[in-house]
């Protein structure tokens, strides 16, 4: 998530003498000022077992205004997806992260490429957080050859191996078992690394997640589950699913932190806590109160069980690019105007990544049949018709 | 009798061409003889001590040696980081494992019959076999599940299905089932070292069964393809499919059928999946009948696959329907007379070779 247009060297003195968007004073270009500032949380954290982070956080304007630029990315490319949803340019299954935005933004910020991330099928944005491109986005959504997974996955199944980001998973709670597998072999391998397995609210009462933490705690793994809780799990709220809603209580020996995830900071902070903990003593669970503005999938208008005031309710009051918009503006780091450029530029860079991933052609016949195996011994495959379409798997 | 003795000298001939260490041996070419148990052992050891991302995990595997004893030893000689034993909990510890194959690591994981591996199922399949495909070739799956299959001995409905039918279905999976101690060498490295997820499907009453293996096979660096069946008895007047403890049944009956001038060809699949349909259908090319065994439940099981395999490539070369022995279309009962009935005997393989060579059963129009 470059910020290609703002971005220039990084000496501060040098960029001075380069000409400023019109109206501004001689403040320093936010693109590279690593000043530090401290920001208090929205809300203090509520800890389980363990001693809560502090509410102070520090970050500065480079990094605030990344998290509005990836997050305002984030928000454009969602809402850009339901529209080709809805012109049929993406069939099956769109989950859209659209208000859970900052969780992605803010654990990027407190970790590395090289600690794991994965998630279930609200995955598009956690792949842009690990450094996919609108193209791969796009292209994958509609199936087309420049897809991350090259047409062969879809939305639910977006992966990125080269920065450590395993998906991309349609089943519930699955991913979480796999996220602690990940951070087993983190911790064979003597990385130092941690992962963060994702999950919602929905997950929070399967059996195997209980099975992989038990495991996980007996072993020490450096694993941070990480319950995104945005209150319903497709049409069902929480209360409605889980005898006990306290999702970072439950791991009941392992210990918990609930955080407004709402607050890009808020999270950034977590996400530093559970590595440090992961890594020095095993696995922690995160509850992040999160809410989605559209429905569970784009053939769920998202009204049906939650009213139309509360959805508008959180985003007069908890949206997260508002938040930090309103930091920026409060500390004086940019103008309004510099951010909605920014937004304009957002804007347009997700209208040409979806004209270049129209141009994407889908994939060849013969791919149906490619990637079966890693080793696929020249065996043969077959088609519907088997005495019509054959073909021998590399 | 000519023909033996004239290979026994053949075999002396080589002996003395050979290093030193055979020539201690008696003229007999597979002079050691080892149990299914001690081969699949001595793989896993052999396996784990060249590749360091090889670890094993499952229930009792470490200090109970294995609930068959497959790994004994392991875990002294490994260590507890790579020979871990599992809470029962099957679900999340295949997801472990699955989780630790796409870092890269090279799990085997037991499950101690595969009766509990439909616990696990859905990391088995979805999680496992569709990764490779759904990602485009990213996240590749070096996982092995290993463990006892089908039926044992009065172990009743829930501790005795075959699920060689079910695994071998699923695209992205490969099946494998050892019938001998070679076989179980053989396949177990060849499972281990692959980069997909296999499905190793073993046989508790096998496991104590002692065969001969060769020097080849002993080695370290012995393994077998896979997708390759093995032609186990070689003959002209039927074929004989089988795996697993079946193979063993399908001599027995061979040797009865000998004596009734029915020559028969036992093939020993070793690979469900991939099947070797082409050695199946030049073997029913040459002996133009077909009989197909298998323990498990007979409806859309392996045999079934075999059998649309021929008609579909060899059809003009069959002489008479192709016949199938499965077990029993019931769940396993314990009373060990019903057992008995519910499993394949050797038999019911003899009967179902001869109503294929003679056709003694006059043809009845159905109702």
């Amino acid at each position: 998530m470059a910020l290609s247009y703002l971005r220039s060297s990084s000496s501060r003195s040098a960029n001075l003498l380069k000409p400023l968007s019109s109206g501004l004073s001689l403040r320093s270009p936010i693109s590279t000022d690593t000043t530090p500032i401290t920001v208090e949380t929205s809300v203090p954290f509520t800890s389980h077992r363990c001693d809560a982070p502090s509410r102070s956080v520090e970050t500065n304007p480079k990094e605030l205004l990344t998290f509005f630029r990836d997050m305002a990315l984030m928000r454009r490319m969602e809402i850009a997806a339901d529209s080709l949803y809805k012109a049929k340019l993406i069939r099956g299954f769109c989950h859209l992260y659209d208000g859970q935005e900052a969780f992605a933004v803010g654990m990027e910020a407190a970790i590395t490429k090289k600690d794991c991330i994965i998630t279930a099928y609200r995955d598009h944005c956690t792949f842009m957080g690990r450094g996919g491109t609108l193209l791969e986005v796009f292209a994958e959504l509609m199936g087309r050859q420049a897809g991350c997974s090259k047409g062969k996955g879809g939305s639910m199944h977006f992966y990125k191996k080269d920065s450590n980001f395993y998906g991309g998973h349609g089943i519930v709670g699955a991913q979480v078992p796999l996220g602690c597998g990940l951070a087993f072999a983190q911790k064979y391998s003597k990385d130092e690394t941690v992962t963060f397995a994702m999950y919602g609210d929905g997950a929070a009462n399967q059996g195997q997640l209980f099975e992989a933490l038990n495991i996980s705690a007996l072993w020490d793994l450096p694993a941070i589950l990480v319950c995104e809780n945005n209150h319903y799990g497709m049409g069902t709220a929480e209360w409605r699913a889980a005898k006990s809603p306290a999702y970072y209580k439950r791991g009941d020996y392992v210990p918990g932190l609930k955080v407004d995830g709402m607050d890009a900071l808020a999270v950034k902070q977590a996400c530093k806590f559970a590595k440090e903990h992961a890594l020095k003593s095993g696995p922690i669970i995160l509850e992040m109160d999160t809410y989605r503005y559209h429905g569970h999938s784009m053939s769920d208008p998202g009204s049906t069980y939650r009213t139309r005031d509360e959805i508008s309710g959180v985003r007069q009051e908890r949206d997260p690019i508002e938040r930090i918009r309103k930091l920026i503006l409060s500390h004086d780091l940019a103008s309004e105007k510099e951010l909605k450029d920014i937004e304009k530029e957002v804007r347009k860079e997700v209208d040409d990544a979806i004209t270049r991933a129209k141009e994407s052609p889908m994939p060849e016949p013969s791919k149906l049949f490619t990637n079966v195996y890693a080793k696929g011994l020249g065996v043969e495959s077959f088609g519907a018709d088997r005495k019509e379409v054959r073909a021998t798997l590399p | 009798m000519l023909a033996i003795s004239r290979q026994r000298i053949l075999g002396q001939c080589f002996q003395k061409i050979r290093p030193a260490v055979s020539e201690l041996r008696s003229y007999s070419s597979a002079a050691k003889q080892i149990t299914v148990r001690e081969a699949l052992n001595s793989s896993l050891d052999e396996e784990m001590s060249a590749d360091p991302k090889v670890f094993l995990m499952g229930e009792e595997v470490g200090e109970y040696q294995g609930a068959y004893k497959i790994t004994k030893g392991l875990l002294e000689k490994y260590g507890p980081e790579r020979v871990l034993d599992t809470p029962i909990t099957e679900a999340g510890f295949t997801g472990i494992g699955v989780g630790a194959a796409y870092y890269g690591l090279k799990p085997v994981v037991e499950f101690m019959t595969f009766n509990f591996s439909m616990q696990a199922i859905d990391h088995i399949i979805n999680s496992a076999a569709k990764s490779n495909y759904m990602s485009a070739g990213q996240i590749s799956v070096p996982i092995v599940f290993r463990g006892p299959n089908g039926a044992a001995a009065g172990v009743g409905a829930q501790h005795s299905q075959c699920y060689a039918a079910w695994y071998a279905s699923c695209p992205g999976l490969k099946v494998l089932s050892p019938y001998n101690s070679e076989d179980a060498r053989g396949l177990l490295k060849a499972a281990i070292r692959d980069p997909d997820p296999v499905v190793f499907l073993e046989n508790e009453l096998l496991y104590g069964e002692s065969f001969p293996v060769s020097d080849e096979v002993l080695d370290s660096s012995f393994s077998l393809p896979i997708g390759k069946a093995k032609i186990e008895r070689e003959g002209n007047d039927v074929t004989i499919t089988a795996f697993s403890k079946m193979v063993g049944y399908a001599l027995k009956a061979a040797e009865i059928l000998e004596k009734d001038g029915i020559n028969a060809e036992v093939i020993n699949l070793r690979s469900i999946r991939p099947l070797d349909r082409s050695t199946i259908n030049a073997s029913v090319r040459k002996t133009n009948r077909l009989i197909t065994v298998e323990e498990g439940f007979p409806q859309h099981g392996v045999g079934a696959e075999i059998c649309s395999s021929v008609v579909e490539e060899s059809f003009a070369y069959l002489d008479a329907p192709v016949e199938r022995i499965a077990g029993a279309d019931v769940p396993m009962p314990y009373a060990a007379n019903l057992e008995r009935m519910a499993v394949p005997q050797v038999e019911d393989i003899v009967r179902a070779a001869k109503r294929a060579c003679y056709r003694s059963v006059p043809l009845a129009a159905t109702a």
